[in-house]
């Protein structure tokens, strides 16, 4: 039997508007997914090491505050260097549709803009994220 | 019910033979899930008095509105929240606005002001100008205000955990203008509870937190009299997603922990409490929006009097500011979004409010442009120059529903308040978890509305469109990031140094030892000492909170 997924739910930047994380990680949990959420103004330091330490199958980044040219990235750059190249990274929140262009170039999945329904989001969780081992 | 209420009700239901379509659905509620009857009759008002409950406007308990004249005498503030980039582009937009005929100032902060750090701090990266301005220096304040006269306009500046230094800066540049402290006047957000409930910009924990409020609050009485050093604030409650009885009581019960702290310090009530102001948010649902600022009035008049004796008039009245429902605007059919906030402006308006930013169409998109903002504006005049709402004092009063609402809002907000009050207080309640949980549960049970289609979002879950075309939006330069992080390097290399650890010393002492910040931060800030080098003494003197990451 497959084991749970396994989801970091992360805010990173400094901007405190965490309605839609809480939500999206609510929404996994009730779907069956194993979530650990980070809570506020993580650094992409900080969100790389706990998803490499808790051993997850992907992370779900959310930012509103515009930093996400900037800081999308560097979470997986950092993931690369340190060995979790493999891990999943999907974002939601304010992002204009040229940046979610350049972040698929960088390596994110998938970008989730306003408007979208829960239940998409954790379908095509379902649909795309795999456990990296049984 | 009265018996003839029963019978319209039911002809309302289509229950009674001969009457029209049965009901569209089998229950009615607010967009805060409040159920909502078929019709609302003498009966329902049952209980109550006209005269002690409703009143006149501008006298006890103001549920009509806080002046006797409202907009017949003067019409609200119309005050669109502006700040992005360096100080320098938004000190532009100011001067648009203003040449538009708006007549109040608000400042909003980009996410590194707001937390504390400078713009060359590493945790600035990428956030520099892009949620708002960015503010590391007195230097960047008066560029800020550069060629505006602070003694001529009031300011309204969004920040809260960084407020002290943001004031301190702002004191600092009106008396280069030439203009002592009594001639100023403005308000500056500083709620930091509702920070820990809702919005989660901070640096330091609660109680630290609100004695640098109540530092503030004791300042402005004694030195500012015209300034507002805190606006007690339900917006960023109800953004984060909780119901409108949830916003007003959360809100009244923070308003409630800063009284009792100011008298703890040895204030008089009416010395400080006719400076305290608030700020609501105002959503779609017009009727629950409306009831909600009266009740708003009332409850605050009533504990004001009756919990902590005040007697001047205006420490009795909720003065309030309110901005329409960011969250309420889609990022499909942007165009539609104008409609929603003319439905939220007209609700505030007729909940009588003091002060208002209308919301432009792109703001789910990026910070708005110079055109969307226009039409936002422009709504606000048309509202108070075509409508013809403004020609009567509070025109939706004496209406059962609305006074039934108003009644049945204040009662569940009054409960929040007791459950607050049996916890020992908001700063309390805050460690527990209470109003956090509250609000996520709330966002949490909407969301699930929506994916249902129990509540209707149009164009987002009704009527999508299959292609659409993008509206033009505002970009930030990737320079000014660069270019604000040099300049402050600079003036940071520019400043007697001996003269700023002396500063950062005497700021240290001030947090130790209880002496109010803002003499001392007046005095830093003109020294040179920046906004993070304050906020590191802080995170160094008080600890830094953490999130309590609760799902």
């Amino acid at each position: 039997m497959q084991r749970k997924l396994r989801i970091l739910v992360a805010k990173p930047g400094l901007d405190g508007h965490d309605r839609g994380a809480k939500i999206i990680a609510r929404a996994l949990r009730d779907a069956g997914v194993e979530v650990i959420y980070t809570g506020l103004h993580q650094t992409p330091e900080m969100i790389a090491e706990a998803a490499i330490q808790e051993d997850v199958d992907a992370i779900g980044l959310s930012i509103l505050s515009g930093a996400h040219n900037t800081l999308l990235p560097a979470v997986t750059r950092l993931l690369h260097e340190r060995g979790g190249g493999d891990i999943a990274v999907f974002g939601g929140g304010i992002i204009p549709a040229e940046d979610v262009a350049y972040l698929k170039t960088q390596g994110v999945r998938e970008i989730f803009t306003p408007g979208v329904s829960v239940d998409d989001i954790v379908a095509w969780v379902r649909d795309n994220i795999q456990p990296r081992r049984d | 019910m009265s018996a003839h209420a029963k019978e319209a009700a039911a002809a309302a239901a289509g229950t009674d033979e001969g009457a029209g379509a049965p009901e569209r659905a089998t229950r009615f509620s607010t967009v805060s899930d409040m159920e909502i009857q078929a019709l609302y009759a003498e009966d329902d008002l049952r209980g109550r008095s006209a005269a002690t409950d409703i009143g006149r406007p501008g006298e006890f308990p103001y549920t009509r509105g806080v002046y006797p004249t409202m907009y017949r005498g003067r019409l609200w503030t119309m005050r669109q929240f502006a700040g992005f980039g360096s100080a320098r582009d938004t000190n532009q937009r100011f001067r648009f606005l203003l040449a538009q005929g708006q007549t109040g100032l608000s400042t909003a902060f980009d996410m590194p002001t707001l937390m504390g750090y400078d713009a060359d701090h590493p945790r600035a990266l990428g956030e520099v100008g892009r949620e708002g301005t960015a503010v590391s220096t007195i230097e960047d304040v008066a560029e800020l205000f550069d060629g505006i006269d602070l003694g001529a306009v009031t300011t309204s500046m969004t920040v809260n955990c960084s407020a002290s230094v943001i004031l301190a800066m702002y004191f600092a540049v009106a008396e280069r203008q030439g203009l002592p402290l009594t001639a100023i006047g403005g308000t500056i957000q500083n709620d930091m509870l509702k920070e820990f409930i809702a919005q989660k910009e901070w640096i330091c924990p609660p109680d630290p937190s609100v004695r640098i409020v109540v530092d503030m609050i004791e300042f402005c009485a004694r030195e500012a009299p015209r300034f507002h050093p805190v606006s007690i604030s339900g917006y960023h409650i109800r953004e984060a997603g909780s119901t409108a009885v949830q916003e007003l009581a959360f809100t009244l019960a923070d308003g409630i922990a800063y009284v009792e702290a100011a008298r703890a310090r040895g204030l008089a009530v009416d010395d400080f409490a006719p400076r305290l102001s608030f700020f609501f948010n105002v959503h779609n649902d017009f009727l629950e929006e409306v009831a909600k600022l009266r009740a708003a009035r009332r409850l605050w008049a009533r504990i004001m009097r009756e919990r902590f004796g005040a007697q001047h008039p205006r420490s009795l009245m909720l003065r309030t500011h309110a901005q329409t429902a960011g969250y309420s605007l889609t990022a499909q059919q942007p165009l539609n979004n104008v409609v929603r906030v003319t439905v939220q402006a007209l609700a505030a308006v007729l909940g009588g409010v003091q002060s208002l930013h209308t919301n432009s169409m792109d703001e789910t998109l990026a910070l708005p442009s110079e055109p969307a903002v226009l039409v936002a504006l422009r709504t606000q005049q048309i509202i108070a120059e075509e409508s013809g709402v403004t020609n009567t004092v509070d025109p939706l009063g004496g209406s059962f529903a609305v006074e039934a609402l108003t009644n049945r809002i204040e009662a569940e907000a009054e409960d929040y308040i007791r459950r607050i009050d049996a916890m020992g207080g908001m700063v309390r309640a805050i460690g527990l978890g209470f109003p956090q949980k509250e609000i996520a549960e709330a966002a949490y049970h909407f969301q699930q509305q929506l994916d249902r289609a129990e509540k209707v979002m149009v164009g987002v879950n009704k009527y999508q469109l299959d292609s659409e075309s993008p509206l033009e939006i505002l970009r930030i330069d990737a320079s000014v990031e660069e270019r604000q992080a040099a300049r402050v390097r600079a003036f940071k290399e520019g400043r007697s140094q001996a003269r700023v650890r002396e500063r950062l010393t005497a700021v240290r002492g001030a947090c130790r030892d209880g002496e109010n910040l803002m003499p001392v931060l007046i005095a830093a800030v003109k020294d040179g000492v920046t906004l993070g080098e304050v906020c590191d003494v802080y995170r160094e003197q008080f600890g830094v909170y953490r999130d309590p990451a609760w799902l």
